[in-house]
């Protein structure tokens, strides 16, 4: 072989075993998605499955659940998303102030991200039980509440319940982030802004916020992403009950999967929420993009 | 304002808050913590009993006499250091390939890499599942570890990549000049030098194996189940027991929650790169 051709084909060859895996792992199983959303696979009865066109397609606009998790989904995502965002946003603004103990509480808050999932959603079934739960204990003891709640099993707690349990996982995430950010503030245009006799909240407008806003928005997109597709602590909650309470779309294609052994309706509700979440990953990725660039 | 005013300020304004936040932040944890060492007696009274009567063992004997908790733990290491493996081996050269040539498809294969990151777990799990049932690779070690590559290699390869950016490229030509070839290059210099970026990538992905639920739950079965798995199987066979869920459950955390204490400062500049997964 010519020195040159094989100089070219080097970062190739380094790249082969990355590739070669991502494409039995990732690549084939989104074509075989694509597949078997046109057929009617079912998991025990595999040689019966036959091309169905878009009736499966069909089938979901039709289908009650899917829209009840689609409406959760968009609701599940803004909220969780918005709460986690002002609250890291907060402890990322007092964790860049200065007191002596600060390196300690940067490296604390961060715990709830690093828990495993199965584990979270242990630790807030067990707060939120009815008969030994600490949070209802708490309530009463500040007179906020009569009597115990179930909140886990009332269609009109749960749903806020999970919530609570995602905004507490994912808050570290900005706090993290933004506090990366702030960082990186020049401190002369504090003083120039002072200087000017800008008050502390025009400070954090005009200066503090232009300048974060770049990392805020990479997180928003990431996490929205994540959120949308996160589907093991509500799993491991709830479910998805009391009813249809806490289904969101990936909860529902996955039970759809694993409950009912449907893969072909399942592979169709899967594609349709990645359709739909389409749009925020290119955002993403065309901000990535610039960076590298 | 006097020193001593401003103390007060400080105070109230920033340190107090801080402790609320950290107080949320981690009062779940301690809370799971201090319930594997109550004693039975003190899990099932109600107004609750916050600090424990008496500190005992008996959940954690438990679990170790009666149940399959720590073969479970075993697998879960198993798992997690074959998914570092298995990701670090083919992400080391592909992100080398990334930061040091240009070529053909670069910039398409970055970001397929960036966009395969993003896909929905349950969009790739159910044929996975297919897949590995045809290949008789449910319930074994290497299936499960293969369903990890799924995000452990385009994590690793973004994570890697910003590491090697970090290296001058003069390093590189210095050592060729000197007669090295490329293989002894990156042996001998680069990754001598980006040995902290792969300690704390290898990291990041023991961590996320070791906490990863819905492939492991898929992929597994009585042979291979890890530990994440398994303490979901308890909850439905032991009628809620929460002494020894709760003993589990900070058996199953203690050690990443350490690990990740130790590598977050060196996580950030990663993350603010966007690779990383939650």
């Amino acid at each position: 072989m010519l020195p040159m051709t094989r100089q070219k084909l080097l970062p190739y060859s380094f790249l082969l075993p990355a590739l070669a895996i991502t494409g039995v792992v990732i690549i084939y199983p989104v074509f075989q998605t694509l597949l078997l959303s046109v057929q009617n696979y079912v998991l025990y009865a595999p040689d019966e499955a036959r091309y169905i066109g878009l009736q499966n397609f069909q089938k979901l606009l039709k289908d009650e659940v899917f829209w009840i998790s689609l409406s959760h989904s968009v609701i599940w995502v803004t909220s969780i998303v918005l709460f986690q965002l002002l609250l890291g946003l907060g402890s990322a603004l007092l964790l860049n102030q200065s007191f002596w103990w600060r390196g300690l509480a940067r490296a604390l808050v961060i715990v709830p991200w690093a828990l495993p999932s199965v584990i979270i959603g242990l630790i807030w079934t067990w707060i939120y039980d009815y008969n030994v739960g600490v949070l209802n204990d708490l309530l009463l003891r500040a007179h906020l509440i009569d009597q115990p709640v179930a909140w886990l099993s009332h269609p009109q707690t749960s749903f806020a319940a999970i919530m609570l349990t995602l905004v507490w996982q994912g808050f570290p995430f900005f706090a993290v982030m933004i506090l990366a950010g702030l960082q990186t503030v020049p401190q002369e245009l504090y003083e120039a802004a002072r200087i000017d006799g800008a008050t502390a909240f025009r400070q954090f407008w005009h200066v503090t916020l232009p300048s974060i806003a770049g990392i805020m928005a990479t997180a928003v997109l990431l996490r929205i992403i994540w959120v949308a597709n996160s589907l093991d602590i509500i799993l491991v909650m709830t479910g998805g009950g009391p009813g249809y309470a806490t289904y969101t779309l990936p909860l529902y294609a996955f039970l759809r999967a694993y409950s009912e052994m449907e893969f072909g309706y399942a592979a169709a509700l899967a594609l349709v929420m990645t359709v739909l979440l389409l749009g925020i990953v290119f955002l993403y990725v065309r901000r990535q993009a610039k960076e590298l660039a | 304002m006097s020193a001593y005013q401003k103390t007060a300020l400080r105070l109230l304004l920033i340190e107090l808050p801080v402790l609320i936040i950290l107080v949320f932040a981690l009062a779940p944890f301690v809370w799971l913590l201090l319930t594997s060492v109550k004693p039975n007696a003190d899990l099932s009274i109600f107004p609750v009993r916050y600090w424990p009567s008496e500190f005992t063992s008996a959940h954690f004997k438990m679990l170790w006499q009666r149940t399959s908790f720590f073969s479970n733990w075993l697998n879960s290491l198993l798992i997690a250091t074959g998914a570092v493996i298995v990701g670090l081996s083919v992400s080391i050269p592909a992100a080398y390939a990334f930061s040091r040539f240009k070529f053909a498809g670069r910039n398409m294969f970055l970001t397929g890499f960036l966009v395969i990151n993003m896909f929905p777990v349950v969009l790739l799990i159910i044929p996975l599942f297919v897949l590995m049932r045809h290949l008789g690779l449910i319930d074994t070690f290497i299936g499960v570890i293969i369903g990890h590559s799924t995000f452990s290699i385009p994590f690793s390869i973004w994570m890697l990549i910003s590491y090697f950016n970090a290296i001058p490229q003069d390093l590189d030509e210095a050592a060729v000049i000197d007669g090295a070839s490329r293989l002894q290059t990156i042996r001998l210099v680069v990754l001598p030098l980006i040995m902290p970026g792969v300690v704390t990538t290898a990291i990041y992905v023991f961590i996320t194996s070791w906490n990863e639920y819905l492939y492991a739950m898929m992929l597994s079965g009585d042979k291979v189940r890890p530990v994440t798995v398994a303490l979901q199987l308890f909850i439905g066979e032991f009628t809620v027991q929460w002494g020894l869920l709760s003993a589990g459950g900070a058996l199953i955390a203690l050690p990443v929650t350490l690990l990740f204490l130790f590598i977050q400062k060196r996580l950030v500049g990663g993350l603010t790169a966007g690779a990383v997964k939650s």
